[in-house]
């Protein structure tokens, strides 16, 4: 088992934890700049400006992100059906609630539910921007009439309803992953300590509270003023 | 109590096993788990069936033997306790229990409750031990001086009786908190040291040669432990193993 792809099961989960935490400091920063937009759209429009046209960001980050993200899901998959095959006859009468949370044992699910969005939110975002910028071959990043065309896009997406409450559930699965992978990444690198664990568990309940609601919030400004 | 009893019967680990339901009467709230189960067997073997294999020896919770999935959870209900401290009257009378083996691939059914654990053994064959001079030179323990919160640890490390319900209760029967256990009593003490790089190596592979799955740090294992093992050792294996997979030199 160990060295099905030359790998030990604290190897894996070494990496798993590194790529969550990659993804933790990602998501902090598209937050933040996300929400701007519900402060100010000319804001919003420059720094979406920066970040879609600074070569550092584009061909340094966002490959390491693209990474990191096929990373962190390739393995959380390997991992799952590792951990199924290790208990091939499964228990006529478990009770895996007596000991466990809920957060903890489904972080598969939820992490698919989040690949899901993923999947969508590439199609929103990622895609036409790709086409705009590297096919079409226009990085001045201005729409018909001269402005910065980042707001509006952002504007017109949340029009529909649907996707608005798509987005908002998956925020809502995204912060039951938190719950539980913040703390747990620590104790994957080997971290913990009386001091300082209780200080990150409730550090981690801030963050998967905070950041998924940010981004609820977002999208449901833009849904109620678009 | 009266009681019904739903228990895994195998006849030998090629056999194909099934939940058989048994009625038992009669039964003291004060007896142990295992005494139940003795009044079970007695009465199967009055009758000329084939008495229930489980794995039992000390009866006071330090053999660790007594491995049985008790309503859903390893040794049952009742916290920190093995299936030999556990009381019937954790249970209420008219009640159905489930009583299955461990399951987990490394550690097959050989009959009934009973299975192979064998894996636990080679885990410590792969390291979990110190080489000592046995030639009659012998140094006194209390030359090496260690202190008081390290071998307080190491002490609460070493209280690990390879019972396997962290393996039977963990969702993905990872071995985790066994192998960190064997591994910190040994790192945490100077007596380890000379060997700590390698032994928290050729564990951690043998464990994850053995079929064992990988942590989830769901804390399964740490609240269905007999002994109250930490999680606090998996994090110490885990730096163990992490920076002695950097800097080993062999
Ligand atoms: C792309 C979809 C995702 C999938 C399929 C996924 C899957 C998983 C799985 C299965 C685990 C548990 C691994 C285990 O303990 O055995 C996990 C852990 C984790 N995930 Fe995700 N995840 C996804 C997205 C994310 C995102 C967006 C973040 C961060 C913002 C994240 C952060 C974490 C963290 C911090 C852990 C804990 C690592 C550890 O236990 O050491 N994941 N993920
Ligand atoms: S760590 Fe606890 S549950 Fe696991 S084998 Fe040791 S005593 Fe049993
Ligand atoms: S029989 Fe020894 S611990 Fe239960």
């Amino acid at each position: 088992m160990s060295t099905s792809n030359g790998m030990t099961s604290i190897a894996r989960k070494f990496f798993m934890a590194l790529s969550g935490f990659f993804l933790i400091i990602f998501l902090l920063q598209h937050c933040t700049i996300n929400m701007m937009s519900v402060f100010s759209s000319e804001m919003f429009n420059s720094v979406s400006h920066f970040m879609g046209t600074n070569p550092l960001v584009q061909f340094a980050l966002q490959p390491v992100l693209a990474f990191g993200v096929f990373f962190h899901l390739g393995m959380g998959i390997y991992l799952e059906i590792q951990n199924n095959s290790a208990r091939s006859i499964k228990y006529a009468m478990n009770k895996p609630s007596e000991n466990a949370s809920w957060m903890s044992r489904n972080m598969i699910i939820t992490g698919i539910m989040v690949m899901l969005f993923l999947g969508l939110h590439f199609y929103d975002f990622w895609l036409p921007e790709l086409n705009i910028k590297f096919i079409q071959g226009d990085m001045t990043g201005l729409n018909d009439t001269g402005n910065f065309r980042y707001y509006e896009e952002l504007q017109h997406k949340f029009h529909d309803p649907i996707r608005t409450g798509l987005y908002v559930l998956a925020f809502v699965f995204l912060s039951l992953h938190l719950m539980h992978g913040f703390q747990s990444a620590f104790q994957s690198v080997g971290f913990r300590s009386n001091r300082w664990s209780p200080v990150i568990q409730k550090l981690g309940n801030l963050y998967a509270i905070a950041v998924p609601l940010g981004f609820i919030v977002i999208a449901v400004y833009h849904y109620i003023n678009a | 109590m009266d009681l019904t009893l739903k228990i895994w019967r195998q006849k030998n680990k090629d056999a194909k096993g099934a939940l058989k339901s048994y009625d038992i009467k009669g039964v003291s709230p004060d007896s142990s788990f295992l005494e139940m189960m003795d009044l079970l067997n007695n009465n199967l073997i009055e009758k000329g069936e084939n008495p229930v294999a489980f794995d039992h020896d000390c009866r006071e919770g330090i053999c660790g033997s007594c491995s049985m999935y008790i309503n859903g959870e390893a040794h049952g209900p009742d916290r920190l306790v093995t299936t030999c401290q556990l009381h019937m009257r954790k249970f209420k009378d008219g009640e159905t229990i489930h009583i299955e083996p461990w399951r987990a691939k490394a550690f097959p059914v050989i009959k009934d409750l009973v299975v192979d654990r064998s894996a636990f053994d080679r885990v410590m064959n792969a390291g979990g031990f110190v080489s000592v001079n046995t030639s009659g030179n012998t140094q006194d323990a209390n030359a090496t001086p260690i202190a008081k919160d390290a071998a307080d640890k190491a002490f609460d490390a070493a209280t690990c009786i390879g019972c396997g319900a962290c393996v039977a209760t963990c969702k993905n029967a990872s071995a985790m908190l066994f192998v960190s256990a064997k591994v910190s009593q040994l790192a945490l003490l100077p007596q380890g040291q000379v060997e700590a790089q390698r032994r928290a190596i050729h564990m951690v592979e043998q464990m994850d040669h053995e079929g064992f799955g990988n942590c989830s740090n769901t804390g399964a294992c740490e609240v269905e432990c007999p002994k109250g093992i930490s999680l606090e050792n998996i994090a110490r294996m885990n730096r163990e193993f992490l920076s002695a997979t950097i800097t080993s030199e062999s």
